[in-house]
């Protein structure tokens, strides 16, 4: 079980506080999950031609540089990128594909947390606290983030156990909830070519996604194909290039709530994890309904969707 | 035509007719096969249900043959471990509950306790009685799934307040009065079920306590109406410790289901003490395939549960009640060496009151069943005045007697068990370690993690 | 009038406080400020005193409340009120899932919409909603009324025992076993006498009654569907 939390900023000018907004926010729902956290943060995107990935790997002297060298003679041209405590951020004018068979071939002791052309995910094993100071959460910038805190249930305890699970490009999911037919639709997915990592629920919840979203559902078809194919009780938080979505199951036992103000939307799995953003005294708090999808991205028409 | 042969066949159907006295198979002809996949059991059972189109409902736990801690011996004294003597070389019995968070942690003279059963199921002569039995030995009782009675504080030195998704009779008046809280998960006979109740049990005053229609068939909800999930428990548990000022022991109780994850969230969500229910555990009513096909038993959960602990630094700290099939002091010894800090009875402590009583027994024949056999307690028809709410029949259990009676059997636990200890060279019960057992199959091996007996053998853990 | 500051003081030594004041009573007024979404917030409360908490609260906001009166000048948490025995607990926001749950007695008033699952498990409490109720409302309501002034989610009553239900607005759907009922005097009255004490101005006969179909108290095999 678990607490998840997401801001979404509408006022632009508060993307230099996004991290400093998020941490108190995510340290608060450590209680609901002191076993490990992870975070989603979106910002600094690539051009159209570029990708960014994320990459961890725990021991902090890995020879990140060594990796850089040689991707770069891969590549024909050095690829910007840089570390950050246990995790390092590559961004490479390539495609996902080869990008991600450069880095199997030249640090597959490393594993890909992210790909994307704004994403990037940065997890760990600890308390919520030791996650945001590890990684310096609070002088993080961005347009918007998704946070989770993690009570492990049916799976081990580990990097890879933790949320978020990366489904697509620039995509994520955080759970808080229990799925229980999640064996037989992880042999399926791994079938259609989903490849997973862990024993865990949520990595299938997010593989799911993938699938669906590769055989052409929009995200919101593909969350509501999730009503009937995911089986259990759950919020999900997704994490896209433009924005966040939230989603809970039918009977909806897990928490969540939204709040909302002209300067950001933020959710959480209580609300006293949103106790310190600005002006939250005059925000619009509220539930989301069970079964509907609720999308927030810039761009597009903001609020509930489907 | 003597003893085998027509005759015999003729007399032992005649037998059946009339007299139902022996279910033994020793007249059965040579030659009559019957099935193990259907066998006579199945065959009533498959048509019960032609007949009523309804599930069989009944009370008791398991009883098919699981593997239990029969299959588990002890090493006693030998060249390398001396025995203590009894009487002057004491081992001692004594346990504290529930000290991890809690101001007012239960101090118990025996590590047996009586499990939760409710007033609604029992008779308020048989909660009494199970209050006085465990008070004259310094040891707890549990109320159940219907709330607490005044007999039962009354007579009971230490109760444990049960917190259950019903809620029935559920007030902050009685948790004050309690010793502890048990917030209710699941049961072993049915993890995953809620309580149920029969209307021929529903009286006046059942219905009063539960808040229901006198005479109704009671539905019970099977998850807890304003929580789900571990990470909501620590928020439910916060809010009955401010009720209670923080006084009070939490334990949170579990079917044995996916014992080693439950035992970490339990800790997690901030229990004090775990009890952990295996299949054998007893119920009064419930579906008969929730009872059989449900569950772990609690040979098997037992060391899930220490190692789940121990992986948390919590084994001792967070202290690990077990039931489910205890029935006798070798039962408490051998769950107490695989780690387990006390454990508790239900079944047994019926049966000590009364329950299944020889003298019952043309009772017994005149519902339907035999001394030995019975398990209808959702009917309510219980000779022994045990389950029931029958005024007649409940007042053939005299409260007082049936709590000496509960006493010696828990003074009769709690002597085998030392004795078991002290040939083990222990001077306390909670000495006793995995180390001083063996297996008499595999099975019990792999399940209990000891090894087989005679060899090094722990299937799964440890070579041959 | 008592003033905590939750910024200053914990929980746990507010609740102390406002406990300590059953057995010896000694201040009536309490104001709470800063509850910022804590849970247990005056929880177990067991005297004749009054609590307005200026704020949001967490889960379980007055639960097992007896004989206090306890506003919420905002936002509740699940379970708020759950298992409350007598007195009185008004939200004056809206409140999360499991409003009242199990409630035995006294009063809730909900002047913003309750979420799902409001008065699950009633077992006597009064509760009146002005805004919508969420699914599973009332979900084996046993006894206790339940008002609802907006419109109720799906599967009202689900499982009902003997609770009145009574909803001015749209029912999105009905629970197993919950039927509408006709609206008597009686149910007028009853209905009027709720209104009042919670200080909702509406008029009774704009509502519906809803109860139990009562096919369920026996177990029939003809009911295996709704179990």
């Amino acid at each position: 079980m678990c607490g998840i939390v997401g801001l979404y900023l509408k006022n632009l000018e508060l993307e230099t506080q996004l991290g400093e907004l998020f941490s108190p926010m995510l340290a608060s729902m450590s209680e609901r999950g002191p076993d490990s956290a992870g975070f989603a943060i979106y910002g600094d995107e690539v051009p159209g031609d570029q990708i960014k990935i994320t990459l961890q790997h725990e021991d902090t002297a890995f020879d990140w540089a060594g990796v850089a060298r040689a991707i770069g003679e891969e590549l024909e041209h050095q690829p910007v990128w840089f570390q950050n405590a246990t995790a390092a951020v590559f961004k490479l004018k390539t495609s996902e594909t080869m990008a991600r068979e450069y880095f199997a071939r030249l640090a597959p002791e490393a594993m890909i947390m992210s790909v994307g052309r704004s994403i990037e995910i940065l997890k760990g094993v600890g308390l919520p606290q030791e996650i945001i100071e590890r990684f310096n959460l609070p002088s993080m910038q961005g347009t918007h983030i998704i946070g989770h805190t993690r009570m492990a249930t049916e799976s081990a305890v580990s990097m890879a156990g933790s949320h978020p699970f990366s489904t697509g490009m620039d995509l994520c999911l955080v759970h808080n909830g229990s799925l229980s037919n999640y064996n037989w639709l992880r042999m399926r997915l791994q079938k259609y070519g989903i490849h997973f990592e862990t024993e865990n629920d949520s990595e299938v919840a997010a593989g799911y996604l993938t699938w669906r979203l590769r055989e052409g559902d929009t995200l919101e078809q593909a969350l509501k194909a999730g009503l009937k194919d995911l089986d259990g009780f759950y919020t999900f938080a997704i994490g896209t290039r433009d924005g966040f979505a939230v989603i809970r199951d039918p009977i909806a036992c897990k928490p969540a709530v939204l709040a909302e103000t002209n300067d950001y939307v933020a959710m959480a799995s209580e609300y006293r994890a949103l106790v310190h953003l600005p002006n939250i005294e005059n925000a619009r708090v509220w539930e989301p309904e069970p079964a509907r999808v609720y999308v927030w991205e810039r761009g597009s028409k903001l609020g509930m969707v489907a | 035509m003597d003893q085998g042969g027509n005759f015999i066949i003729s007399k032992s159907i005649t037998h059946r007719l009339t007299d139902d006295r022996t279910m033994t198979d020793d007249y059965v002809k040579p030659g009559l096969r019957e099935s193990a996949t259907f066998d006579r059991h199945t065959i009533n059972e498959i048509q019960r249900a032609a007949d009523t189109g309804i599930y069989d409902i009944r009370g008791f736990g398991a009883k098919r043959k699981l593997p239990h801690f029969d299959d588990l011996l002890f090493l006693g004294a030998s060249m390398s471990r001396y025995p203590l003597e009894g009487y002057r070389e004491k081992c001692a019995t004594d346990v504290v509950l529930g000290d991890r968070f809690a101001s007012k942690p239960l101090h118990l003279d025996i590590p047996i306790t009586i499990a939760g059963m409710s007033f609604g199921s029992l008779s308020a002569q048989a909660k009494e009685a199970l209050g006085r039995g465990a008070s004259e030995v310094g040891t707890s009782t549990t109320t159940g799934d219907g709330g607490m009675t005044p007999e039962e504080r009354g007579q009971s030195k230490m109760l444990v307040y049960q917190y259950l998704p019903s809620r029935y009779g559920m007030n902050p008046d009685d948790l004050r009065k309690a010793d502890a809280i048990e917030i209710v998960l699941g049961q072993g006979a049915k993890p995953g079920g809620g309580g149920m109740l029969l209307g021929q049990k529903i009286t006046e005053r059942v219905a009063g306590m539960r808040t229901l229609p006198v005479g109704i068939d009671q539905r019970s909800a099977c998850r807890h109406p304003d929580w789900t999930g571990p990470d909501d428990l620590a928020i439910k548990i916060e809010e009955l410790r401010e009720i209670t000022d923080w006084e009070k022991p939490v334990y949170i109780k579990i079917g044995a289901s996916r014992t080693y994850y439950d035992v970490k969230l339990a800790v997690k969500a901030g229990a004090d003490v775990i009890v952990l229910d295996g299949m054998q555990g007893g119920t009064a009513a419930t579906q008969e395939v929730f009872i059989e096909h449900v569950g772990v038993p609690t040979l098997a959960a037992i060391p899930q549960a220490v190692q789940a602990l121990n992986e948390m630094d919590m084994h001792r700290k967070v202290q690990l009640i077990v039931s489910g099939g205890i029935r006798n002091g070798a039962d408490v010894a051998k769950a107490m060496a695989l780690g387990a800090d006390a454990v508790s009875i239900g079944t047994a402590a019926l049966i000590a009151l009364g329950c299944n009583h020889p003298k019952w027994h043309d009772d017994y024949i005149a519902i339907g069943s035999a001394a030995g056999y019975y398990d209808d307690y959702h009917e309510g028809r219980c000779p022994a005045g045990i389950s029931t709410q029958d005024e007649k029949l409940s007042q053939r259990l005299d409260p007082v007697e049936g709590g000496h009676r509960l006493a010696n059997f828990l003074r009769v636990l709690t002597m085998e068990a030392q004795t078991l200890a002290r040939a083990c060279g222990k001077s306390h019960l909670h000495n006793l370690e995995p180390e001083d057992l063996v297996a008499l199959n595999v099975e019990a091996a792999a399940m209990a993690r000891v090894p087989l007996a005679g060899t090094q053998w722990i299937p799964g853990m440890s070579g041959y | 009038m008592k003033t905590i500051d939750l910024l200053e003081t914990s929980v746990r030594e507010l609740n102390q406080s406002l406990h300590d004041q059953a057995n010896n009573c000694d201040e009536r007024e309490w104001v709470v400020l800063h509850p910022m979404g804590r849970h247990a917030v005056a929880c177990g409360l067991n005297q004749n005193i009054s609590v307005d908490i200026e704020g949001h609260a967490g889960y379980y906001c007055a639960g097992m409340n007896q004989k206090a009166s306890v506003t919420i000048h905002g936002n509740a948490g699940q379970g708020v009120a759950e298992n409350m025995m007598s007195g009185c607990v008004r939200v004056k926001g809206d409140a999360s899932q499991s409003a009242g749950a199990t409630g035995h007695g006294g009063l809730l008033v909900i002047e913003g919409n309750a979420a799902a699952r409001c008065g699950i498990s009633m077992k006597g409490v009064d509760i009146v909603v002005k805004g919508n109720a969420g699914h599973m409302s009332a979900f084996m309501g046993q006894a206790g009324r339940l008002v609802i002034c907006g419109d109720a989610g799906d599967a009202l009553g689900d499982s009902l025992y003997e609770v009145h239900i009574y909803v001015k607005g749209e029912v999105a759907s009905l629970g197993a076993d919950c039927i509408e009922k006709p609206m008597r005097e009686e149910h007028i009255e009853e209905l009027q006498q709720l209104l009042d004490r919670a200080g909702v101005d509406e008029d009774p006969k704009a509502f519906r009654r809803y109860g139990s179909g009562r096919q369920l108290y026996h177990f029939k095999v003809d009911n295996a569907s709704s179990y």
